[in-house]
């Protein structure tokens, strides 16, 4: 069993579509990580990467509400929120001990904040679509935080999020792009990929930006220079063929554009969701991870998302195909609404522990997948 | 099957590849439960005290009998468990207390009765710590002790207090707690009468691998004379809230603070549940621990040589203790078995099948 794709895997031959379909229909989760760890290995190693960072949710009021997610409200909903930019500094310059205090700000009142200010790699931006805010304020967001931390990597702004605010502005998405990267976006999340098969999106997310739109998205970021991840959200109504389509059309794109830095596998939550169901295997999370590794000949990095599969889990991941698992995070509202069962954040021992345990080596990196000299 | 000896289990256990070891184990997990069947049991974890003479150091459970939060069960909260045992499909209660000094053989013969008289329940109870205080306190051998016990309505004994069966270890982790030979002579005696018993072992804390490798050895030498151990448990140390973590500057998985030891993490789980099934060829079953692991890892363990999902554990105070608090239903652990790739059925503490989910 798999014999042909272990051939194909050695030699370094693409899989095919009917290959990812045998990988998901095969109990041979040993064969699989094996194969897994030996294509992750010829690119990264022994490394596994994590960085120091943090996430902000500016808003969880969204004119979307789709059906697998916990997270979102409506305006004036209870337990709706807006951040203003002063809150959003300030929670940026929260005391975090896990990292250590390097003053990086470079303005006058960072400064006097002194060793109540971190030195994070990356800040990790994504909210709801606001049906308020203009497109300007997104600018004024990323402008505030660029100038407070101007050696902090801003990733912000799912493809659903740049659709949204091409929208709101009359302006195209190249345009909105260009205005965002001046304003101080460094990269974008890969999120609101979910499933880009059509039938499933329909009943996940009907008012979401379709699967072509997406790519769209992430092609224009991808040529004005801004890099992205790619996401896949799985364990929910979608069936394997679905899984591999969805890899195969991030395969395309990547040909063609080079501009993706890490596939992240995101496993269903279901908790306080419309669609309920149940949580995803502890299985299928590494076999994902795995054939993730395998399909995706074109990504550098695979990431085993702590947050979403468990530090247990993606301390295993490492052992199937992933090379980084994310990082310190410190705060984390989306997959948590959904009934996570992890904590809020880890520190930087914490993550060297898991990676060192899983015989690896581990490497703080930068956003860009630098390694940090600390 | 050609029986592993010591030496290759501690080079199996300190060099070999994890995933090597991992297919190792699923192909003897196989081997002896060719019909993919992955059992658990409805049970209820009732301790029915948690004052404790003990005091070990990796406990966050157990009081001083002079403390505001120590507590002896009365006979009516008790009915009132077993009566929602029952009510939620439970064949067992795993019932396992502290090391109190004001209870006697009468209080344990009572109790037992007391359950008998009223339910049609198995009283898997009192691990050998227990038994161990009940007989020296009485001036009775072990068989007397476990004799009177069964005849007032124990039916089986879980293999609790176990931790590291390595002498060394247990000075530093538990030095009240009864020593290694002790633990292994109340099994071995309740095996005799003819009482089937749980082994487990508790790993991760300040033990090195020759002492896990001491640990399955004595159980499997014991189980050669007895064949009465129905299954291996093997679990982790969870440091939240013990004297352990605190004097060793551990870690639990949510502080921030401070540097020092951490928690044992998956890999070794993994690794530890694996050598577990390699080595003990004469145990039929091997458990994976939901409640220390997560549902998640526990599916995992099912491809690392475990074939059995524990308990539902309806109620679970000690590891709660610890910090470690997993919510999960009987329905979740079904599908957690089902969408593993296994077949669910719910045993008996005999691990007789009592129905297919």
């Amino acid at each position: 069993m798999l014999k042909s794709i272990k051939e194909k895997v050695l030699s370094g031959e693409r899989l095919s579509r009917e290959d990812g379909i045998e990988l998901f229909n095969s109990g041979d989760i040993f064969s699989i990580g094996r194969l897994a760890s030996f294509a992750a290995e010829e690119r990264t190693g022994t490394k596994a990467f994590f960085i120091i960072n943090r996430h902000i949710n500016p808003t969880n009021i969204c004119i979307n509400r789709c059906k697998f997610c916990a997270f979102s409200r409506s305006k004036g909903d209870e337990g709706a929120f807006e951040l203003t930019i002063e809150e959003i500094l300030e929670k940026l310059a929260t005391r975090n001990s896990a990292v250590g205090g390097i003053l990086t700000s470079s303005t006058a009142k960072g400064r006097q904040k002194g060793d109540m200010t971190t030195h994070y790699n990356e800040v990790h931006v994504v909210g709801g679509l606001h049906p308020d805010w203009p497109f300007e304020h997104y600018l004024s967001m990323l402008a505030a935080i660029k100038k407070e931390y101007p050696s902090v990597a801003i990733k912000a702004f799912t493809a659903v999020e740049i659709d949204y605010m091409s929208k709101i502005s009359g302006l195209s998405l190249e345009d909105v792009l260009r205005s965002l990267k001046r304003s101080g976006l460094d990269l974008m999340p890969g999120g609101g990929a979910e499933i880009f098969a059509a039938e499933v999106r329909n009943k996940l997310c009907p008012e979401k930006i379709s699967g072509e739109r997406w790519i769209e998205v992430m092609e224009t970021a991808h040529n004005v220079g801004i890099k992205s991840n790619a996401t896949m959200l799985y364990g929910h109504i979608e069936r394997i063929e679905d899984r591999v389509d969805h890899l195969l059309k991030l395969r395309d794109l990547q040909d063609r554009t080079g501009g993706f830095q890490a596939f992240i596998p995101l496993s269903y939550h279901p908790k306080n969701t419309e669609i309920g169901g149940h949580y995803s295997s502890g299985l299928d999370d590494l076999k994902t991870i795995a054939i993730s590794r395998l399909i995706l000949d074109n990504f550098a990095h695979i990431k085993a998302y702590w947050i979403m599969l468990g530090e247990k889990v993606s301390q295993v991941a490492l052992l199937f195909g992933a090379d980084d698992i994310d990082g310190t995070i410190i705060e984390e509202k989306i997959t948590h609404a959904a009934g996570a069962m992890t904590g809020q954040g880890l520190t930087k021992d914490q993550l060297m522990h898991l990676i060192r345990r899983a015989g690896k080596t581990p490497v703080q990196r930068d956003a860009y997948y630098n390694k940090v000299i600390s | 099957m050609h029986r592993i000896d010591k030496k290759s289990a501690l080079k199996l256990y300190k060099q070999s590849d994890i995933l090597e070891l991992g297919e190792h184990a699923d192909s003897i997990r196989r081997h002896l439960h060719p019909d993919g069947v992955v059992t658990f049991v409805v049970d209820r974890n009732i301790n029915y005290t948690n004052v404790c003479i003990n005091r070990c150091r990796f406990c966050a459970f157990y009081r001083d009998a002079g403390s505001s939060e120590a507590y002896l069960l009365t006979n009516d909260e008790l009915y009132t468990k077993i009566d929602e045992t029952i009510a939620l499909g439970g064949t067992q209660i795993l019932l396992q207390g502290g090391l109190h000094p004001d209870l006697d053989m009468h209080y344990y013969t009572n109790l037992l009765r007391s359950i008998k008289e009223r339910y049609s329940i198995i009283i898997h109870g009192f691990s050998p710590p227990e038994i161990f205080y009940l007989s020296k306190k009485h001036d009775l051998t072990l068989r007397e002790t476990l004799s009177t016990l069964k005849s007032a309505g124990l039916d089986s004994i879980p293999g609790g207090g176990a931790e590291i069966l390595s002498d060394r270890v247990r000075k530093v982790l538990s030095p009240k707690k009864i020593n290694s030979s002790a633990w292994l002579q109340v099994m071995e005696e309740a095996h005799a009468l003819d009482m089937r018993t749980t082994a487990t072992m508790m790993f991760g804390s300040i033990e090195k691998p020759e002492d896990i490798i001491e640990h399955l050895t004595v159980i499997r030498d014991l189980q050669d004379r007895t064949g009465g151990f129905t299954a291996f448990i093997p679990w982790s140390f969870q440091p939240g809230n013990t004297e352990l973590s605190k004097d060793l500057g551990m870690k639990s998985g949510k502080s921030r603070t401070g540097s020092g030891l951490f928690p044992t993490t998956a890999v070794d789980y993994l690794r530890a549940l694996a050598l577990s099934r390699i080595y003990l060829d004469n145990i039929p079953n091997v458990q994976a621990s939901w409640v220390t692991q997560g549902l998640k890892l526990a599916q995992v363990a099912l491809r690392f040589g475990a074939n059995d999902f524990g308990s539902t554990m309806i109620e679970e105070n000690v590891v709660r203790a610890a910090g470690v608090s997993y919510q999960v239903s009987r329905e979740d652990i079904v599908h957690a078995i089902k969408s593993a790739g296994f077949k669910p059925a719910q045993r008996n503490t005999y691990y007789k099948i009592i129905r297919y989910f």
